[in-house]
């Protein structure tokens, strides 16, 4: 990794006034803060994810990046003893506004695992189609169309075309988690959170997601957790910095362009960071 | 940095590779411990000619002991600390799972030598009704026995099974404050001795709300005993479930509900079928609990709701009772059904479970 002497520029610096429009909302975080138990992890978080654009958040282990897209999508309260500060808007609405059902939420703010995890005991296609089924949605439109046109999105139709009847395990690691991001946007997530999608993967498999990334943007918001500087210069626009000391929570130092982030950040532990001089 | 580019000659040069099994037993490793067994007989032979050991049975456990212990020396003498230690471990471990087999074999050949004598066509077709005490073992049969049995145990899966299930549900995906209470007194409750079991239902149902003896009050009796297998078994199997997905589905926006229902059961099936399996082998052979609740009787009896109803355990336990051969063969031949009867069911219910789903 030597960022100083070669500045990766940034695949896309679009502006987002000017971005295509899709289904993408605009996702923001206000004053966010999260505790397990009496342990703080995030303090004062505030994020405007603008919509249809990539938002990398990149730090240190254990500053809380996995807990924050925990909170953006009400994962975080499924945790036995958690608690959370803050807002998040969607749009403008409050994910934790009053009568809003976490399963709605979840539905329109889908995610990516770090694991792979496709359904052991459903087919590729079955898969695809899992979430209408679990959210309860209906499809106006052909269910073929649907799964064709999800894993094309995903990068996995070509592949996998002749074998939708297989089960979904039955892939390499690559292949199912790009069939977990079809899974994800077969049911029109408007933000799509991914939590290092690519850490179990082979830079091949890297890159392909890396690509499908790029594709998707333009009908969904994309945050994405990485430890690889490469990626996040390569595929966000916007990139956050957290971090979290010894027993302190983690915070955001440093937010903007991507561009700009990596090559005239503002803080110098960012420069450190993104120098690998620490975490 | 070299790079070394390698020559790729052309494949139809290459000779085939040879195919190898690093570890497979070579010929010479199999003549070996056949030699090693060879001595183990001999000297078993040995000593059982010049001590007074005798038997059958004792030869075969002495003679196993023997090839263990001389395995062991041999492999000592022969090979590095390391893997002798490593051989020695193997070795003591099979060895113990054959020990262990050792009682099984030794029960289903008994009970297939001795009750086949007692069966015969009839024993299917035929009851005990016009049978006299001293008839030969060829006439009459356990038919109405096999009809209890079936019942009895198929209404108990029907009432355990799904409450098992339910509560390993409970447990497992809504753990909350009571929790702990429930798993201790499921745990508890499968220290319940089975005659209490019938005991309670005896006092409870038969005479307290005057239903009299029948088919279903042993099926509560017996559902009682295996609640607590199958809710436990359940709740282990269903913490297999990696968390992942039951996060996966979550985050497609599922309820709670169906989650569990579309992804975590689905995924613990087989798992949830050894539950109910393991649940029917703590029943299948209760009797204490049978003979304060279905009673027994010499007659089909088709409706379990109302009136005593035999079963194989009922009817093995009252023919091995009487002095008679004949009645004695019957009731090994009745044992040999009940075997039958829950290994036949375990094997359907192990390819209900592997059958994956076709697209
Ligand atoms: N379920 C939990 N219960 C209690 N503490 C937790 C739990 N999950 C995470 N933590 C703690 O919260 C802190 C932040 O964890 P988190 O997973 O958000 O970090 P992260 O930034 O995603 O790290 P990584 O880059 O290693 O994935 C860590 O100190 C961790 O120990
Ligand atoms: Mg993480």
């Amino acid at each position: 990794m030597n960022m100083t002497t070669t500045p990766a520029p940034p695949v896309s610096m679009i502006d987002p006034a000017v971005l295509p429009t899709g289904n993408g909302a605009t996702l923001e975080a206000r004053t966010v803060a999260a505790w397990f138990a009496e342990h703080q992890i995030l303090d004062d978080i505030s994020l405007a994810m603008p919509a249809n654009s990539v938002t990398a958040i990149i730090g240190p282990s254990g500053c809380g990046k996995s807990t924050f897209l925990r909170v953006l999508n009400r994962m975080h309260e499924l945790v036995p003893k958690s608690s959370l500060a803050g807002e998040v808007l969607l749009d403008g609405a409050d994910v934790y506004g009053i009568g809003v059902r976490p399963a709605e939420t979840r539905r329109h703010i889908g995610m990516v695992f770090q694991k792979p995890n496709p359904f052991p005991t459903m087919t590729i296609r079955e898969n695809v189609l899992s979430g209408l089924k679990l959210a309860g949605i209906k499809n106006e439109g052909s269910n073929d169309d649907l799964v064709e046109r999800c894993l094309d999105q995903a990068g996995l139709w070509r592949e996998v075309k002749d074998r939708l009847g297989s089960a979904g395990g039955a892939l390499s690691g690559g292949q199912q988690q790009r069939l977990c991001i079809a899974r994800a946007l077969a049911v029109s997530p408007r933000v799509l959170l991914m939590d290092e999608p690519c850490s179990a993967l082979d830079p091949t498999s890297t890159l392909r997601i890396e690509e499908t990334i790029r594709d998707i943007v333009g009908s969904v918001t994309i945050v994405i957790v990485t430890h690889n500087m490469q990626q996040a210069a390569r595929v966000s626009d916007y990139t956050a910095f957290f971090l979290g000391d010894e027993g302190r929570p983690g915070t955001v130092v440093e937010f903007g362009p991507t561009s700009e982030l990596f090559t005239a950040p503002n803080d110098p532990r960012t420069e450190d960071y993104i120098n690998g001089r620490f975490g | 940095m070299t790079v070394t580019t390698v020559p790729s000659p052309n494949p139809a040069s290459l000779p085939t590779p040879t195919r190898r099994r690093p570890q497979a037993i070579t010929p010479a490793e199999g003549v070996r411990i056949a030699g090693v067994a060879g001595v183990a007989v001999i000297l078993t032979a040995l000593v059982f000619l010049a001590t007074p050991l005798s038997g059958a049975f004792g030869s075969v456990v002495f003679a196993f002991a023997a090839f263990v212990a001389l395995e062991v020396v041999d492999v000592s003498l022969r090979l590095d600390p390391q893997a002798a230690k490593d051989r020695t471990a193997t070795i003591l471990i099979t060895g113990s799972a054959g020990v262990a087999l050792v009682p099984l074999g030794f029960i289903v050949w008994y009970v297939v030598s001795k009750g086949i004598g007692g069966m015969h066509p009839g024993f299917f077709t035929k009851t005990l009704e016009e049978v006299g005490p001293l008839d030969p073992a060829s006439a009459g049969g356990a038919e109405h026995a096999i009809i209890g049995s079936v019942e009895q145990v198929g209404l108990a899966s029907l009432i355990a099974t799904p409450l098992g299930i339910l509560t390993a549900v409970y447990l497992s995906e809504y753990p909350g404050r009571l929790t702990r209470v429930v798993r201790f007194f499921v745990d508890s409750m499968s220290g319940i001795p089975s005659v209490v079991a019938g005991l309670f239902i005896y006092t409870l149902w038969v005479v307290r709300l005057e239903k009299g003896f029948s088919g279903l009050a042993a099926a509560m009796a017996l559902s009682v005993l295996m609640l607590p297998t199958v809710a436990r078994t359940a709740e282990e199997m269903l913490k297999l479930v990696p968390d992942g997905l039951r996060e996966s589905s979550l985050a497609l926006g599922a309820p709670k509900w169906r989650t569990v229902t579309s992804i975590v059961l689905p995924t613990a099936r087989s798992g949830l079928i050894t539950a109910g399996i393991l649940g029917v082998a703590r029943i299948a052979g209760e009797t204490a609990p049978l003979l304060m609740t279905a009673f027994g009787t010499d007659s089909v009896n088709v409706n379990p709701t109302k009136g005593a109803q035999s079963s194989l355990p009922l009817f093995v336990y009252q023919r091995v009772r009487n002095a008679v051969p004949s009645q004695v063969a019957r009731g090994w031949a009745g044992a040999l059904v009940l075997i039958l009867l829950v290994l036949t069911l375990f094997t359907v219910a192990r390819l209900f479970g592997r059958v994956r789903k076709a697209a």
